[in-house]
């Protein structure tokens, strides 16, 4: 590995240093701000910090949020990191320089894909892989799909490939035969090759990151993964040195996609993990919270400047899927939290189409020029634009602390010239309108990830967060018939909540594609077995605090002859031998049980076949109490109030009281209609809603009993 | 009168409603056609004239035009007969569109004893019999050589199942299991689609709803009107040609009229040749469909609604081959719709230039690799697929490499897929340098596939393609991409190419021997001589074009160290 490390890399984890429980630090490096969590375990003390985000190196940034959060970084035990740095990387495509060694006559699957198209509609999308087409050479080798070695590897020929790419200025490298997956012999032999030449550490074989067929998903993964090491090794290495400057000794851990933390050492080896990084922390935090507060079903809606993110949590857990694509393109096969994503946000512009309709995003006027109400001169009517002039966002007040104060004037020339004129409405009529659009859509994703998929929405509540998402929670339970809404003690940081009490987290795959009724299940428990110690030896190297592994089993099966698979969990037996019990008649029960519930009824008399074997190792960190997190006691609600301020909702204004959302006392109850504020977000509660606190600090949004 | 904030709400949610009905049966379909390939559509439809109001977002773009056929021709059949719970199924492809293998259910939808509109879905089945597996039957010169054909009949009366209905559809699949499957998936997406407009009603009301299907069909004819009204007036011409019909090898000519008047447009195909015997020839309803797909992809913000099609007509005479009717093969309905479709790419080169980009790659190509595994006796294995090549040279950039088509959205499956289900090994799965149309912006590149065979018993070779005479053409002066070519190893192990160019039935070859199929690159956009020397340098360095094509393309004498780059690619 290049780069300095701050701490030795191994610590012994069985033994965790009592100096350690000290303050737990949270850090989520968002476009805009970098958001702080900082627990100090012995006295609870939590400390919560919000400053802008540092580019192009975000530990600046980083650095300066946690000298605001805490007294410093020597009193860290240990700091858990949302990181932005690969989706910006890619999103940028400012990752490292990339060559691909790969098998004759397949050179181009990364730039051919799976023959796709950016859009349905229109013709005119292109796409440039992570790898340009010079830097991907082809060596004489074969494998088949059974895994036997049609080919060996000509040595001499990877090693010349390996030196033309270094002739040509790549950084990192990815090797990537066809059907490695079933049998990873000539990758390796390769891999050996290369390691022997190359002057870094970054290059790495297909069936070590993704042993799983389908060669487009393994290659872009593989490739994605090398076009980020560099980037993101570089950038762990400034943060343990600025870090390290300031005296930390504690843990750095990294949040990945899939929801756990992994250590710095495994995020320089696999970034392509971090890829939804951020997001992720947030509704693990959603997860925790909703389970404490004993809701443990709830739907989060994360509403940004741009898009509204929605992801769905049944019983405490979120749903993972299989991959997911940063970009037209760029597939990232890798477990990931669920996250549906419209681009419905507070920065959404309106617009009249040619039909005379409403439209409200997917363009967004982002931060700069931003909404209209943001000064200087955007001209963009924007769903913040509707929210000021409707007076459920304080104009004079704004939440994140980088402007003074809004400019109503602009937001209502804006919207009076984008929407109101066009459609005939008058102003506040045509700021209502906006808002109902834009409910609409957030609505609609709602009901996707719910109703389509089968959950009935009376049963969850929605979990605002965001800095915007508490405004349209009414609107939301109204619109999908959601039971409530719960918006979390700090709307505005739960991504920097969640880092802290993320689990650890390592997730393996291995194709068989075999039959149920011939696969060598000694070779799948064998190969569950390995997957569970390389997990287990990974959070035993990060020497972190753990209350205990647990590994779970899933295999992807279906019918012969059916394209789509599913997930079936299994038992997965002790925690010292993964699979141990497995049978064909568990498995067979499994995956029935499985399929029933997603189809209804069963196909018997086809076969049965296993495509892959998942292995997930999870450690469980210690949780911190959330009752650390509520209100003091002897706070009123009297005490809390701060103000009247008049508010649009349904045609007409209300004057709706505003009240310090912090010092309300536990157990008190609010009418609607009334402001919730707090340096992070604003709550708004709809004239027919009405809000309460519970013993946690958390507000309960329920339609108003009359 | 319904205000403009309700129906786009309204809108929202009815879209919704067709994108849950096309997740329902992706969900749960058989065929991989439809779980893959998306091929199928669902909607909501017009309860007097059958027209399309809403299409769901992931089904086949082909089909937003070709179920408004299909729900005027149960209209048409049934009247006011229809009640509640009745289902109607039927795969005729002269009353509603595209080929046999596309079956087609229509559910009335009722509210208080009033028709408030149908709900359709369409799906491509694995099999429906015929002399060929699959349907794909190029010599086909009878539309009883592609498969069953099933006139409009109850699937449903009154809620109840016809088992009898499902007994014959059945009986007459190769695969009636998958052909089960498919059906219920489709009944379920139906039923769907009942619930949420339940809801939908009775939150809003039937009268609301109904007045919305009004107002959305007025604003999206409103909104085309006003794109045809940028337009010029002028009629504009261009023709293009299919290889063949897989019998005899004439050109199949293939001609555009466009008339631009004020705000309306005018789609005159009269010129096109006649009937032919193959399975070119296309019904009405599919070549309309063709224009709708076109034209969506040229103004891509208009709806997913006919009122799109309102201010434009479609003028096409049963003497050509784009109208036929029994008893004509319509198989091959995918080349001849994508010729119409670049067509009309083109034609508005002539006068709305900054909305015209060149040729698509304009050829499934569908290849069937076929046999027997482990000797005469053995079960049968197939691979079948489309496959991919080069998009347009367009206003914004070069065409993208490796697309599907344009009436499609399907992606093909990996190699490591094919390779791990049928005894096949690929050689070769590559961009095609050279494939690309010269111009300012140049075509995307098509692909090479070359593909060997395990099983002993070798393997039959089935090929319904197009493009190997008649190559997509450039614009504004952009040159033409190469064309299809397909070779296969004949008995003294030499390369052999088809007579017809593009199409091919009845070959075999032997364990070890190889196939290689060659796909078209997209046309050149805007004269060669204006492409940025530093964009020609790249591609020959990246090996997308050669060095001698270069030369010859666009006169450019090439630095030493981009050519021996480009060597590269030729081992």
């Amino acid at each position: 590995m290049s780069g300095a490390s701050a701490k030795p890399a191994t610590q012994p984890a069985t033994q965790p240093a009592a100096g350690r429980a000290g303050v737990i630090v949270g850090v989520d490096v968002g476009g805009t701000y970098t958001d702080v969590f900082a627990l100090d375990e012995a006295t609870g003390r939590v400390r919560v910090a919000k400053v802008p985000t540092s580019r192009p190196d975000q530990s600046a940034g980083l650095l300066a949020g946690l000298a605001a959060a805490t007294d410093g970084a020597a009193e860290v035990a240990s700091l858990v990191h949302g990181s932005t740095v690969g989706t910006n990387a890619l999103l940028e495509r400012k990752g490292a320089r990339t060559g691909v060694i790969t098998t004759q006559g397949f050179r181009d699957v990364l730039e051919m894909r799976r023959r796709d198209r950016p859009q349905t509609w229109g013709l005119w999308g292109g796409f440039e892989p992570v790898a340009p087409r010079d830097l991907r050479l082809e060596v004489a080798e074969r494998t088949l799909a059974d895994g036997t070695i049609l080919e060996p590897v000509d040595l001499a020929e990877v090693e010349a490939a390996a030196r033309t790419l270094l002739e040509r200025g790549a950084e990192a490298c990815a090797i990537v035969f066809i059907n490695a997956y079933a049998n990873p012999a000539n990758e390796r032999a390769a891999l050996d090759v290369v390691r022997r030449i190359w002057p870094n550490a970054y290059v790495e074989i297909s069936s070590a990151v993704l042993p799983e067929i389908r060669e487009f998903e393994r290659a872009s993964t593989t490739a994605i993964n090398a076009y980020l090491q560099p980037v993101v090794s570089r950038y762990i290495a400034t943060l343990e040195s600025g870090l390290g400057a300031g005296g930390f000794a504690g843990e750095l851990m990294i949040v990945q996609s899939n929801g756990g933390v992994m250590s710095a050492e495994t995020a320089r080896l696999r970034p392509v993990r971090t890829a939804l990084s951020g997001p992720a922390a947030g509704v693990i935090a959603a997860a925790h919270i909703a389970v404490a507060a004993g809701h443990p079903n709830v739907i989060t809606g994360d509403v940004g400047g741009t898009s509204f993110d929605v992801s769905l949590i049944a019983s405490g857990r979120a749903a993972l899927s299989a991959q997911t694509s940063i970009g037209f393109g760029m597939v990232v096969r890798s477990p990931m939290i669920e996250i549906t994503t419209i681009g419905a946000g507070g920065g959404s512009i309106a617009r009249i189409d040619r039909g005379g309709l409403l439209q409200i995003g997917p363009e967004s006027a982002g931060s700069d020029p931003g909404p209209a109400c943001y000064g200087g001169g955007s001209p963009h009517a924007t769903v913040t634009d509707a929210n000021v002039l409707l007076g459920r966002i304080n104009a004079e007040r704004p939440i994140g602390g980088k402007l003074a104060r809004l400019d109503r004037d602009a937001a209502a020339r804006a919207i009076e010239t984008h929407v109101g004129k066009p459609l005939g409405l008058d102003l506040l009529a045509a700021a209502e309108a906006m808002l109902r659009v834009a409910n609409s859509n957030m609505a609609g994703a709602i009901r996707l990830v719910s109703i389509e998929r089968g959950h009935d929405p009376a049963r969850f509540a929605l979990m605002p967060f965001g800095g915007g998402g508490p405004l349209h929670a009414g609107a939301l339970i109204r619109d999908v018939g959601l039971a409530r809404a719960l918006v979390p003690r700090f709307p505005g940081i739960t991504s920097a909540l969640g880092c802290t009490i993320a689990d650890m987290r390592h997730d393996f795959v291995q194709t068989f594609n075999a039959l149920l009724d011939e696969i060598a299940l000694d070779r799948v428990m064998a190969e569950s077995a390995r997957a569970h110690a390389a997990g287990a030896a990974l959070i035993a190297r990060a020497g972190v605090l753990m209350e205990g592994i647990e590994t779970r089993i899933e295999f992807d099966m279906s019918y012969v002859g059916q394209t789509h698979t599913v997930a079936v969990p299994v038992p997965s037996g002790t925690d010292a031998t993964p699979g141990a019990r497995l049978t064909r008649a568990l498995v067979r029960d499994c995956f029935e049980a499985t399929y029933r519930a997603a189809y209804g009824q069963l196909l018997d008399r086809i076969p049965v076949r296993i495509l892959n074997l998942r292995t997930a190792v999870i450690g469980r960190r210690p949780k911190f109490d959330l009752s650390l997190l509520a209100p003091a006691s002897g706070l009123t609600l009297d005490a809390a109030r701060t103000g009247s301020r008049p508010v649009h909702a349904e045609g007409r204004w209300h004057e709706a009281v505003v009240y310090n959302r912090l010092a309300l006392p536990a157990g008190t109850a609010i009418r609607g209609p009334a402001v919730l504020e707090q340096p992070d977000a604003t709550i708004w509660i709809d004239p027919d809603m009405q809000a309460s606190v519970d013993r946690l600090g958390n507000v309960l949004i329920e339609r108003a009993q009359t | 009168m319904l205000d403009s904030v309700t129906l786009a709400v309204l809108k929202g949610r009815l879209e919704q409603i067709a994108d849950e009905m096309d997740a329902t049966l992706f969900r749960a379909a058989f065929s991989p056609i439809i779980a893959e390939a998306h091929d199928a559509a669902h909607g909501l439809y017009h309860p007097e004239t059958g027209e399309t109001m809403v299409q769901g977002k992931s089904g086949l773009p082909i089909f937003v035009g070709v179920m408004s056929f299909a729900v005027r021709a149960v209209i048409e059949k049934f009247g006011n007969t229809l009640k509640d719970g009745d289902v109607v199924i039927f795969n005729d492809p002269y009353l509603g569109g595209t080929h046999v293998s596309d079956m087609r259910l229509v559910r009335p939808y009722f509210r208080d004893g009033r028709l408030l509109c149908y709900l359709g879905s369409v799906a491509h089945w694995h099999d429906i019999g015929g002399p060929v597996p699959g349907n794909y039957n190029p010599k086909a010169t009878e539309i009883w050589q592609e498969g069953v054909l099933i006139p409009p009949m109850r699937l449903y009366a009154a809620g109840e199942l016809r088992e009898d209905v499902v007994d014959l559809l059945c009986a007459n699949s190769r695969l009636p299991r998958s052909a089960y499957g498919d059906l219920m998936g489709q009944v379920q997406a139906l039923g769907v689609g009942a619930r949420r407009l339940d809801d939908l009603v009775a939150e809003y009301g039937g009268a609301v709803v109904a007045d919305s299907f009004l107002a959305l069909k007025a604003r999206a004819s409103r909104q085309m009107r006003s794109l045809i009204a940028e337009l010029p007036d002028g009629t504009y011409t261009v023709e293009d040609h299919l290889d063949n019909d897989g019998g005899e090898d004439i050109a199949l000519k293939i001609a555009l009229d466009l008339t631009i008047s004020g705000e309306t447009m005018r789609l005159d195909f009269s010129r096109s040749a006649a009937p032919c015997a193959g399975p070119l020839g296309i019904a009405y309803a599919t070549s309309a469909s063709a224009c709708y797909v076109a034209l969506k992809h040229i103004f891509n913000d208009v709806p997913a609604n006919s009122g799109v099609l309102e201010p434009i007509s479609v003028v096409i005479p049963d003497t050509t081959m784009l109208n036929v009717g029994p008893p004509h093969p319509t198989g091959g309905y995918t080349e001849t719709i994508m010729r119409i479709i670049d067509l009309l790419f083109v034609v508005f080169a002539q006068f709305a230039p900054h909305r015209c980009n060149a040729m698509a790659y304009g050829a499934t190509n569908s290849l069937a690799l076929s046999g027997r595994r482990g000797g005469r006796e053995g079960p049968f294995w197939i691979l079948f697929s489309f496959f991919g090549g080069g998009h347009p040279g367009n206003p914004l950039r070069d065409g993208l490499n490796h697309g599907n088509a344009p009436v499609s959205t399907a992606t093909i499956p990996p190699v490591e897929i094919f390779e791990a289900q049928t005894p096949v090994l690929f050689r070769q799965w590559a961009l095609r340098p050279d494939s690309g149309g010269a111009g300012r912006h140049r075509g995307g590149l098509g692909a090479i596939y070359e593909i060997e065979i395990l099983e002993p018993g070798g393997a039959d070779v089935t090929l319904s393609g197009e493009r190997a005479r008649h190559p997509p053409q450039g614009v504004l002066g952009g040159g033409p991409a190469a064309p299809t070519r397909f070779y296969w190893h004949g008995p003294d192990g030499g390369w052999c190419d088809p007579p017809l160019g593009s199409k091919v039935a009845g070959v075999k070859i032997r364990q070890g021997q190889r196939v290689r199929l060659e796909t078209p690159g997209g046309g050149g956009y805007g004269p060669p001589a204006e492409r940025d020397p530093a964009a020609i340098a790249r591609d020959v360095a990246l090996g997308y074009v050669s060095p001698e094509r270069a030369a010859a393309d666009y006169g450019v004498a090439l630095p030493a160290q981009a050519a021996s780059r480009a060597q590269e690619k030729a081992r």
